[in-house]
């Protein structure tokens, strides 16, 4: 690649936080035009390079490396601000200018009108850029530094409508569980780099492999921290409550932060990490198996959400479960993929759903929205093709490909018990996202629609629906005969996937889940309505999806053991205990003082006795 | 010679103040900030100059009792006094508009200022001991006349706080140069004739002495309890002051004298006051975020932070001993800045208590865009100063005890509780009735140039480190 143009990488994470900058200085004397045109231009400008180099790099498969300066020399630790482009970042900046880009020029037409325009977009790219930081980094400690961005970004924008304090709350949440998280992360990488004394990433892993042996102390105890960082990064058991949550934030935001880029950064986390996960195999496990468990509970939840926000939510944590999942399995190329594609559909299922929950007034109950299909055409047709590829429609869709590719990895790992539950998974994900589209797109119009939406909206929809469903060409299972773009891509970074796919009966069946969980709620919902009424009715149903309603009661959990009595620790102590002894010596000082003054008062009488009697004591003394 | 020229200025410049009230009110503000701004001058040459020990000065003084005038900074000093300047020009422009005795009021922090300057470049003991003394008292006057409602109470807190250690301390002092004396033969309070004098079975001894001065100062918990007080009834100035520098002399004081002169006692030691630095993070974070006054809750994420000074000075490696002086650092521009946004607030809403305060991006955008940034400093964001402070004091007192330091790193957890809660009850939420204006643009520029600072620290904080690298790799010969 050309000298000069491999110079500019450093442009891609520059140009959405200069962005940032120019906003957030000058935001409020701009008119909204402006702004949009800045947060746009940025963004796109950003992704135009990205493409640059995503051509030159698929035509030579050299990494860039640019390395800015120095950070600090601090006795031998020497962290720089570095970028490194190679096919895993590279992927990762694809998607995240890519889709930033679209959800910028989508928020630009949803925002319009809110109080806060400037605001919005300052903190908006100043999101793209810091999480361009964190893919593109090529040392630990500023990867880390765009961890922690991100995660402020995403805290700021939940809570961008400031004046509902649930809003507040929902910001606050995410943000302290997130970091709960990073509290091993941290811990984790201070273990590393005062273990091997460098802090560059391709350093740490040669060194880490060549002197770790497998399953010792130091690399389990190492990756069971830096676990716990991804685990609370991407919402997942038992650190996931916070996502659902977060949807109180603008709808443009959940698809870019809560669902395309932020939340995956966990799955980067541990795909880029991945020799240090391969010396802990035991780790590996559990995070395949916390995975498995995720899916599954949150598809669960899934199915009972009213709230159609709810539901994409814990699809997303459902989704991710099912890249760690892969990830667990050692099939990081197919967790990758699966992270690519499903930033498209998922981006696409929430703008949808934004467009028709604008245009119903900011209705987001499914069971007040119905009958889209000819009055809000853009909502509807795209949120069936988002739907048809998480649900992974056998063939046509982007999202079959990518999870078949996992189920075929798992398969071809003999991890049955493992295979069993993400294929569960893939059919009630398949049936919680018909149920939704069934209740909240088709039946009968209940809310009149207020708001027309614009092209600025549309546009992005449009766009989305093409990788949404053709994304899988870049990774076609083997046997259809395709190229294995994706696989090839990211080789130099990611160890190659085996190369077969899933035995026969694997392979029926895996088709067979999408199918039969579209079908039985198809069936229960529109064939025989009376029987899922009745279902509904019953004493059990109600206790049961209650539980699920509100996600298996973790919350009410976390509620009781961390944070009342957390509230009710700092309350006690708020009056600073430790300060008693010293008012305590205060007062006693008083008093004596009060008492001995007592003695001074005057009468000639008592000063008489007192001289006679201290008299009488010292002679008592001094007298054999 | 630098740094006598600057305390020079710095006193006279007091006295000048505080006589030219009498021509006019406005015209001690004006004497204070260009005084302090000619000393900055003289303390950029220091940083400019080259070698250990940047400028020395040392005349004769009671040369009975080996007492002289002996003035140095070396790289350990002038960060701190660049930072001291800053934060005393800072003072002043946040003061601009005071009525009362401007004078006195100037005379007062120009005199506190020259104490804690000289603090940091006293190498004589009993010189320090003269300094220490000087930065205290008029700090008391500060406190105790323009502060807010329990100002007597404070102010009175805060003096028999730092005048009974101060007792210790100088008690310590003495101990030290006889018994040092009777080892070399001849009585002297120069510190290089100190350090390195095997000082026996006295050593523990004369370092709890030392060590009780500085820890007050610090604040270590559990003898931080003067400072909650101090701060919250301070003016806004004086609390910049008390925050910015005045408890970075007990974190200087550590450095400069408990472990040079004691290492042997200070290295076994060690467990036990990393575990106070780590009790006192976790300590102070729990408690801010049970305040509701804006000031009281600025002044426990105090203790927290510097707590994490006292882990990474007795974590007895360079790496910490950076980190805590970039924490220093950080932490006299962040925190200062929250005691002007503290007060700011207070000026506008009338109150200190958040319950008072609420939706305020809306009424004052800036006011909250800054105070939104600063809160966030103080959890430490990566691309701040705050970052690399804590984080290089945790690397290096990783080294030394593991399980102490993941203890120390909740505080992280801990300090986004209590931050995020300070933004929500503060500047979210539903607006509320008040009328408010914006900061003005003297408010504004001070602000702004302590965030520039905050983000030269977290991004490019080479110069800091290169100049502290000398004086600590020293130091940590001393410790073997």
């Amino acid at each position: 690649m050309n000298e000069g143009v491999a110079g500019l990488l450093w442009l891609v994470p520059a140009l959405p936080l200069f962005g940032a900058l120019l906003l957030g200085l000058a935001g409020r004397r701009l008119n909204d035009l402006w702004c949009a045109v800045i947060a746009c231009g940025s963004v796109g400008l950003s992704a135009a390079l990205v493409c640059l180099f995503g051509s030159a790099y698929f035509v030579d498969s050299v990494p860039q490396l640019q390395t800015l300066w120095v950070w600090f020399d601090a006795d031998g630790v020497t962290p720089r601000i570095a970028l490194r482009l190679d096919g895993l970042s590279l992927i990762m900046a694809v998607v995240i200018t890519g889709v930033g880009f679209l959800i910028h020029l989508y928020s630009s037409g949803y925002m319009a009108g809110e109080e806060g325009y400037a605001r919005y977009f300052a903190w908006l790219n100043l999101f793209v850029g810091a999480m361009l930081v964190l893919v593109l980094a090529d040392d630990l400690l500023l990867l880390f530094l765009g961890w922690e961005g991100v995660g402020l970004c995403s805290y700021l924008l939940i809570g961008f409508w400031y004046r509902d304090a649930a809003n507040g709350a929902a910001a606050r949440k995410a943000m302290i569980m997130t970091m709960a998280g990073d509290l091993p992360l941290v811990i984790g990488l201070l273990l590393l780099f005062s273990h091997f004394g460098v802090t560059a990433i391709p350093a740490l892993m040669e060194q880490a492999t060549a002197t770790w042996t497998d399953s010792t102390t130091l690399p389990i105890t190492l990756a069971l921290l830096l676990l716990a960082g991804a685990v609370g990064k991407s919402a997942q058991l038992p650190l996931q409550t916070w996502l659902p949550d977060a949807m109180a934030g603008p709808t443009p935001v959940s698809a870019l932060i809560h669902a395309a880029t932020m939340v995956t950064a966990g799955v980067y986390l541990i795909a880029r990490l991945h020799p240090l996960f391969v010396l802990a195999p035991g780790v590996l496990s559990l995070i395949a198996w916390l995975g498995a468990a995720g899916l599954l509970l949150a598809a669960v939840s899934a199915l009972v959400q009213t709230d159609i926000k709810r539901v994409l939510a814990y699809s997303t944590i459902s989704q991710l479960g099912f890249m760690f999942m892969a990830l667990g399995v050692g099939a990081w190329t197919a967790a990758m993929f699966h992270l690519f594609v499903h930033a498209f559909f998922k981006a696409l299922l929430f703008l949808a759903a934004g467009v028709a929950s604008l245009s119903l007034g900011h209705e987001r109950d499914l069971r007040r929205m119905g009958g889209l299909r000819t009055r809000q055409a853009w909502a509807f047709w795209g949120f069936l093709a988002g739907s048809a590829s998480l649900a992974a429609l056998p063939y046509v869709s982007a999202g079959f490909f990518s999870k078949d590719l996992i189920l075929a990895e798992v398969w071809q790992r003999g991890r049955g018990a493992l295979w069993f539950a993400g294929w569960l998974g893939a059919l009630l994900t398949a049936a919680y996202i018909t149920r939704a589209f069934v209740i909240g797109f088709l039946g009968k119009a209940c809310t009149r629609i207020t708001r027309e939406t614009d092209g600025r909206m549309h546009l992005p929809l449009a766009v989305l629906i093409v990788p949404t469903l053709a994304a899988g060409v870049f990774e076609l299972p083997i046997g259809a005969g395709g190229a294995r773009l994706f696989s090839d891509l990211v080789a130099p970074v990611l160890p190659a996937a085996a190369d077969a796919g899933h035995g026969g009966w694997g392979a029926m069946l895996a088709v067979l889940a999408p199918l039969l969980g579209i079908g039985m709620t198809w069936y229960l919902l529109r064939v025989r309505p009376a029987w899922s009424a009745a279902w509904r009715t019953s004493a059990t149903a109600g206790r049961l999806s209650a539980w699920w309603f509100h996600g298996w009661g973790f919350d009410a959990l976390y509620e009781r053991v961390l944070r009342r009595p957390y509230a009710r620790l700092a309350a006690r102590l708020s009056g600073d205990p430790l300060d008693r002894p010293f008012t305590g010596l205060g007062h006693g000082s008083y008093r004596l003082w009060h008492l001995l003054s007592s003695s001074q008062n005057g009468q000639l009488r008592r000063y008489a006795a007192a001289v006679a009697a201290g008299t009488a004591v010292l002679l008592a003394m001094v007298l054999p | 010679m630098t740094l006598a020229v600057m305390l020079i200025v710095l006193l006279l410049g007091g006295v000048v103040a505080w006589w030219s009230e009498h021509g006019d009110k406005r015209w001690p503000r004006w004497v204070a900030l260009l005084t302090v701004l000619l000393s900055l001058l003289f303390g950029l040459t220091l940083w400019a100059s080259d070698g250990a020990w940047r400028s020395e000065l040392r005349l004769p003084w009671i040369p009975r009792f080996g007492i002289s005038l002996h003035l140095g900074a070396d790289g350990l000093s002038v960060p701190l006094i660049l930072l001291a300047l800053v934060l005393g020009a800072t003072a002043i422009a946040i003061a601009w508009p005071i009525r009362e005795r401007p004078g006195f009021f100037q005379f007062n922090l120009l005199w506190s200022l020259a104490g804690m300057v000289g603090v940091f470049c006293a190498l004589d003991l009993f010189l320090f001991f003269v300094f220490w003394e000087v930065m205290l008292v008029p700090m008391y006057f500060l406190i105790a006349l323009w502060g807010h409602e329990h100002r007597q109470r404070a102010g009175t807190k805060f003096f028999v706080f730092t005048q009974a250690s101060g007792l210790l301390l100088l008690t310590a002092i003495v101990a030290l140069a006889f018994v040092a004396g009777d080892v070399r033969g001849q009585l002297s309070f120069a510190y290089r004739d100190l350090t390195g004098t095997p000082l026996g079975p006295a050593a523990p001894w004369l370092a709890a002495g030392f060590l009780a001065a500085f820890l007050v100062k610090l604040p270590a918990v559990p003898l931080h309890t003067w400072l909650p007080d101090a701060h919250t009834q301070a003016p806004t100035a004086g609390s910049v002051l008390l925050a910015g520098v005045l408890l970075k002399t007990g974190a200087y004081g550590l450095l400069r004298f408990v472990l040079p002169l004691f290492p042997e006692t200070t290295l076994a030691w060690a467990p036990w006051f990393m575990g106070l630095g780590a009790l006192g993070i976790v300590y102070g974070a729990v408690l801010a975020f049970g305040q509701s006054d804006v000031k009281r809750l600025v002044a426990y994420t105090s203790v927290s932070h510097m707590g994490f000074v006292l882990l990474a000075v007795f974590a007895w490696n360079t790496v910490a001993w950076q980190g805590a002086v970039l924490q220093m650092l950080a932490h006299g521009l962040a925190t200062g800045a929250l005691f002007v946004i503290a007060g700011a607030l207070q000026e506008r809403v009338h109150s200190r208590e958040l319950d008072a305060m609420g939706g305020l991006i809306a009424k004052v955008p800036r006011l909250a865009a800054f105070g939104m940034f600063f809160a966030v400093a103080a959890f430490g964001l990566p691309g701040l100063g705050t970052f690399i402070g804590e984080f290089l004091s945790l690397l290096g007192a990783f080294r030394a005890n593991p399980v102490i330091t993941a203890v120390a790193a909740l505080g992280m957890v801990l300090s986004a509780v209590y931050a995020t809660a300070l933004i929500q009850r503060a500047f979210h939420g539903a607006p509320g009735p008040h009328v408010v204006r914006d900061l003005g643009r003297r408010e504004t520029g001070v602000l702004a140039l302590m965030a520039i600072g905050l983000l030269w620290l977290g991004l490019a904080p080479q110069p800091v480190f290169d100049l502290a690298a000398g004086p600590l790799q020293t130091l940590a010969g001393a410790g073997g």
